[in-house]
């Protein structure tokens, strides 16, 4: 889509566009490009310089069992977490959709907890969860040692999961109740007047006329579920126990700034950037899709 | 509602009531642990009656943590991005749909492609530009190459180089190096009636007074949601302020979180560290609490 209607002077034009070329140059493009840069250089221990080595740097991160635990971890956190969080709120908001009495207190409500920092949650859901105290401790007390995230893995995998779904629930509600409301009324109307229930109307009308959210939020849940989950497993497992939730950006942070590897880590999000710009590209098509749909 | 379903509408209202109970428990457990002592918060279970020592808690957690310039640090961070997204993306959008000039469309793709790597994604190198104050042009010269494009970079770098570290810049201008908001924009540019235009120019209007006196007012709601928004995400940031603010006087609220972590081997202080987890979630609770309108409708116009 475009203007019929301009301004002549594209000096001036090209004037407002400045301060945000500067920013995305210095912080993004520059950057970005180092990354590229130092993924196939080393960098001499004592200074020096960088020496070019080529692919070796992903050659050694691709051959490390640290990273693809790394890469598994992440993989196991995206697919539950986002599982949990889609469903969840899918359910919830085809629920919020009926307009039953009170259903304005969950639209309200529902969207509070994606507010909230993630380490402030990851804080919350720490003490929820201690083994100790809290309230896993009852659990704990019942059947003792069913539940230690700090030495079990999958223990720690599981409340990193619960503290990055409570948030992202909330999100997906707003996005799937605002699709499910755009359906006209008169559709769900008409196929009530044919003799459908509300669980057939669900499956026959509003989930095929979603499915462009779906793939939307599905690709933004992953997505998110690589940035977002830094400052949960910082604050609720530091990586632990056993590097089982040493999720890929955790383990960028840390190499690069704990273990000053900074070709590693540079390799090591050059491969996370084509992870997520292979997603972003496949969110893409389906919003032409979508285009197509409508 | 199309029909009576007295049995599903039970459900729908279990299930939902279930739904708000799991978003809603966190909250009140928090606050309830916050007013325990030492040992009521450690209890098994933890009594879920509110104890009587919440506001001695919230001040020993304001106090440890030092809250309070903290508070206003992350204030700050978090203005200063949801301000400067509000007026750098109007800028730019303004560029790209009111002018005809070369290479628009390649602006258009440089920022459209910000949109999709994260800070967190390519953080080691960004906190390497923050912090390489006095990386010699010659560095920058040997490694780009090309003559014309030094003269840029290095122009660039020496004005933004220096003290960045430990500064709100460095603190916020990253932050605001994306796409987000231009787009938001873009799309509400395009919605503007084109005899808009036509008469502001034919009443003599330029480019400038006519983005300032016409365009800006109407988009009013798109920077009351692109603001809101943008506050929280900033305010809600943990990964970038924890690498650029080693010195104390700039820490935000959010970081100070991992001082609050009971120590393995002291004593388990859960009431100290939730009256201080308290304390940094309500900011951004008042805000989706009383902007939730705009909050609501900035999530779904920015996608973010």
């Amino acid at each position: 889509m475009e203007k019929r209607v301009t301004f002549g002077r594209w000096t001036i034009g090209i004037l407002f566009a400045v301060p945000q070329l500067i920013l995305i140059f210095t912080f993004f493009y520059w950057p970005a490009g180092q990354a590229v840069y130092w993924s196939l250089t080393l960098q001499q221990p004592w200074g020096g310089g960088n020496i070019w080595v080529g692919l070796d740097n992903f050659r050694s991160i691709l051959a490390n069992a640290d990273y693809w635990n790394s890469i598994t971890a992440s993989m196991i956190f995206a697919g539950i977490s986002t599982g949990l969080a889609m469903v969840i709120a899918l359910v919830l908001a085809a629920l919020t959709d009926r307009q039953l009495a009170g259903s304005w207190l969950y639209r309200v409500v529902l969207i509070w907890p994606y507010g909230i920092a993630a380490p402030a949650l990851a804080l919350a859901f720490r003490f929820i969860l201690a083994p100790e105290a809290g309230f896993m401790a009852v659990v704990n007390k019942v059947w003792p040692g069913f539940w230690d995230p700090g030495l079990d893995g999958a223990d720690a995998m599981a409340s990193v999961i619960i503290a990055f779904s409570w948030k992202y629930v909330g999100y997906n509600f707003i996005f799937f109740l605002a699709a499910l409301q755009a359906i006209p009324r008169s559709l769900i109307e008409a196929a009530a007047m044919d003799g459908s229930g509300v669980i057939r109307r669900f499956w026959d009308i509003q989930f095929p006329l979603i499915t462009p959210t779906i793939f939307f939020l599905l690709v933004i849940n992953i997505t998110e579920s690589f940035q977002d989950s830094f400052g949960i497993v910082d604050i609720m497992t530091a990586g632990g126990p056993a590097n089982a939730t040493n999720l890929m950006v955790y383990k960028i942070y840390s190499d690069g700034f704990k273990g000053l590897d900074y070709s590693g880590a540079a390799a090591q999000s050059i491969i996370l950037m084509l992870l997520i710009i292979a997603l972003t590209i496949v969110q893409f098509r389906f919003i032409e899709r979508r285009v197509h749909y409508r | 509602m199309v029909e009576r379903t007295p049995i599903l509408n039970f459900f729908t209202h279990l299930i939902l009531f279930a739904g708000f109970v799991f978003c809603v428990a966190p909250f009140v457990i928090v606050a309830i642990a916050a007013s325990h002592n030492l040992k009521d918060v450690n209890d098994v279970p933890m009594s879920l009656l509110p104890g009587s020592d919440f506001w001695v808690n919230i001040k020993t957690a304001w106090t440890t943590a030092d809250l309070g310039p903290k508070l206003l640090n992350s204030f700050i961070m978090a203005f200063g991005v949801a301000a400067g997204k509000v007026i750098i993306s109007a800028l730019t959008a303004f560029s790209i749909v009111y002018f005809r000039y070369p290479g628009r469309m390649l602006i258009f793709w440089l920022i459209f492609i910000t949109l999709m790597l994260p800070l967190e994604v390519r953080i080691v190198p960004t906190y390497a530009v923050v912090a390489n104050v006095l990386e010699p042009y010659q560095t920058i010269m040997n490694l780009t190459g090309l003559s014309w494009l030094i003269e840029k970079i290095s122009g660039v770098q020496v004005q933004l180089s220096l003290g960045l570290l430990n500064s709100y810049s460095g603190l916020i201008l990253p932050l605001i190096a994306t796409a987000t908001g231009t787009f938001l924009y873009r799309q509400f540019f395009l919605t503007v009636p084109d005899e808009l235009t036509e008469a502001a120019r034919m009443d003599g209007a330029g480019a400038l007074r006519f983005f300032v006196d016409i365009l800006l007012p109407l988009s009013r709601n798109n920077m009351a949601a692109l603001g809101t928004i943008m506050f929280l995400w900033a305010w809600n940031q943990y990964l970038w302020p924890l690498l650029i603010t080693t010195d104390q006087s700039h820490a935000m609220a959010v970081t100070e979180l991992k001082q609050l972590i009971p120590n393995v081997g002291g004593a388990p202080e859960w009431h100290i560290a939730m009256a201080g987890t308290l304390i940094i979630m309500l900011p951004p609770m008042m805000v989706v609490v009383l902007m939730q309108r705009w909050f609501v409708r900035g999530l779904i116009a920015t996608e973010k």
